[in-house]
């Protein structure tokens, strides 16, 4: 079992360098990739946006309960939602959610096309089946998921606000001005950096589990589970990483 | 043509093929024939580079496929077509995209070009007018038939079908087999069928193998069936006790 953690981590290396080969036939990857762009782009928009505005609605809340009877400037809340949400919720939570919704499509998408013999039948034909079925998931991901954690950090903001200033927790120029202090653009490409290693991760992990899989529907099964559970462990490996290294 | 000379493969502690040579004839349907079990599977993955045999090699033309790179591997399938048991038509493509995705792939023809090959080979297949259908639309023997029109798309030198009369009617499956046949000998293709099919064998066998328990049990055409003395032959062919009855009261 053991060994086996090896000779999974070796064959997913070795598998990298197929990846990243010439297309045949750029415009078969243009068209692929914008179909993935659109598909984990626009497809994960609305359980992002849910997700951020109230993770965003939450994260006010619970600060302005820990912050009642201190003498913490109450304009705080404002400057620490948003850069929590800049600096962690955002990036990882988003990416957690898309390891499980977009990770677990692509395991079973290419697990299906295995086990119906279309990665075979692509292969016969001549298509280097592991750049044209996984490249076109990379740049997708690549690409869309940096603009997703963006969009969640707004909306988790925006959330913070209506879940705080029309309730009546805070005024309103209280929480822009702890809005606008303090801001470290540095923070923002963390959540970049962070954004990429990750949509990297569980887009990589997750062809990696449904590429290789073999047997019926219960390994399919098998295979989509562990593509969400090995794409959260290393989403939260890295991001532990990430922060010793641009942080400390 | 296609050679395959002492081709070993084991999986695990089991042998499957235990040095099987024979030459596949370019212009002729070659048929691997056996019990299920026998290891045609395992060849016909071997001819097609799906799998590695443990020793042995084959041989396309003067290219030898098992000591081949990755991209001379892609260069020799490019001039192969394949129709696999599931078909492995792509769900989400009509059948005018299925069929026009190895020229999208590979040839530099325009659009109008490309339609017209479309055309072609489904007319060809006796499927004219389905274009816009999906896989989920048509029947088992039209799928079969829209795998042929795909795996012929490009015109190719080596033609492969995996049981393609698997899960069809005695008479679909003939038209099957006649389609199979006629493409072979208009284009002068290499063409190999795995199956255990007896009217396959009957009706377009012309360079048959049979594989026994990992063997090369027997070698010849169809006119040599029905004389030939070979014991494992006649087990596999007269299997049926209705056809061993049939036997007994011709002779």
């Amino acid at each position: 079992m053991n060994l086996q953690i090896f000779t999974h981590f070796g064959k997913f290396i070795l598998w990298q360098k197929q990846i990243f080969k010439r297309p045949e036939n750029w415009s078969m990857y243009y068209k692929e990739t914008l179909r993935q762009m659109y598909d984990i782009g626009i497809g994960s928009f609305p359980i992002v946006f849910l997700i951020s505005i109230f993770i965003g609605a939450v994260t006010a809340v619970q600060f302005a309960y820990q912050m009642a009877g201190t003498l913490i400037p109450r304009y705080y809340i404002g400057y620490i939602v948003r850069d929590m949400t800049i600096i962690e919720l955002a990036p990882t939570i988003t990416c957690l959610v898309l390891a499980g919704k977009v990770g677990s499509n692509m395991a079973a998408e290419l697990g299906g096309m295995r086990q119906k013999e279309h990665i075979d039948a692509m292969e016969i034909m001549g298509v280097n089946t592991s750049t044209y079925l996984i490249l076109p998931k990379l740049i997708g991901s690549l690409v869309m998921i940096p603009v997703l954690v963006c969009a969640a950090a707004i909306i988790g903001i925006a959330g913070a606000y209506l879940a705080s200033v029309p309730t009546g927790f805070f005024m309103d120029d209280e929480f822009i001005t702890g809005l606008r202090s303090f801001f470290v653009p540095y923070n923002v490409v963390m959540m970049f950096v962070k954004a990429f290693v990750f949509a990297y991760i569980l887009t990589s992990v997750a062809s990696y589990q449904g590429y290789f899989v073999r047997g019926g529907s219960i390994e399919l099964g098998a295979a989509s589970t562990r593509a969400v559970v090995y794409s959260n462990i290393l989403i939260l490996l890295a991001d532990y990483v990430i922060a010793l290294l641009l942080t400390v | 043509m296609i050679r395959v000379e002492n081709i070993i493969k084991t999986f695990g502690k089991q042998e499957v093929l235990k040095g099987i040579s024979f030459l596949f004839e370019a212009g002729k349907t070659n048929l691997i024939i056996g019990k299920s079990g026998s290891g045609k599977t395992v060849l016909l993955k071997i001819l097609i580079g799906l799998l590695h045999p443990d020793s042995g090699s084959v041989w396309y033309e003067d290219k030898n496929l098992t000591t081949s790179t990755k991209d001379e591997l892609r260069q020799i399938r490019l001039q192969c077509g394949m129709l696999f048991q599931g078909n492995a038509l792509f769900d989400s493509m009509t059948i005018e995209e299925n069929i026009r995705f190895p020229m999208d792939m590979f040839s530099h023809k325009t659009a109008k070009e490309k339609l017209h090959r479309v055309n072609d080979c489904l007319e060809r297949v006796s499927l004219a007018g389905i274009n816009h259908k999906y896989p989920s639309e048509i029947s088992g023997g039209m799928q079969k038939r829209v795998g042929i029109a795909r795996a012929i798309v490009l015109n190719p030198k080596f033609l492969f079908c995996d049981e393609p009369n698997s899960g069809l009617d005695p008479k679909t499956s003939i038209t099957i087999d006649n389609l199979i046949s006629s493409i072979t000998k208009e284009n002068n293709i290499t063409t190999i069928i795995n199956t255990h099919d007896m009217n396959s064998v009957m009706e377009i066998g012309e360079n048959i193998c049979l594989l026994d328990n990992g063997h090369l049990a027997w070698k010849g055409q169809k006119e040599m069936v029905l004389s030939d003395q070979s014991e494992v032959l006649h087990d596999f062919i007269f299997a049926s006790p209705f056809l061993q009855k049939l036997v007994e009261s011709a002779k």
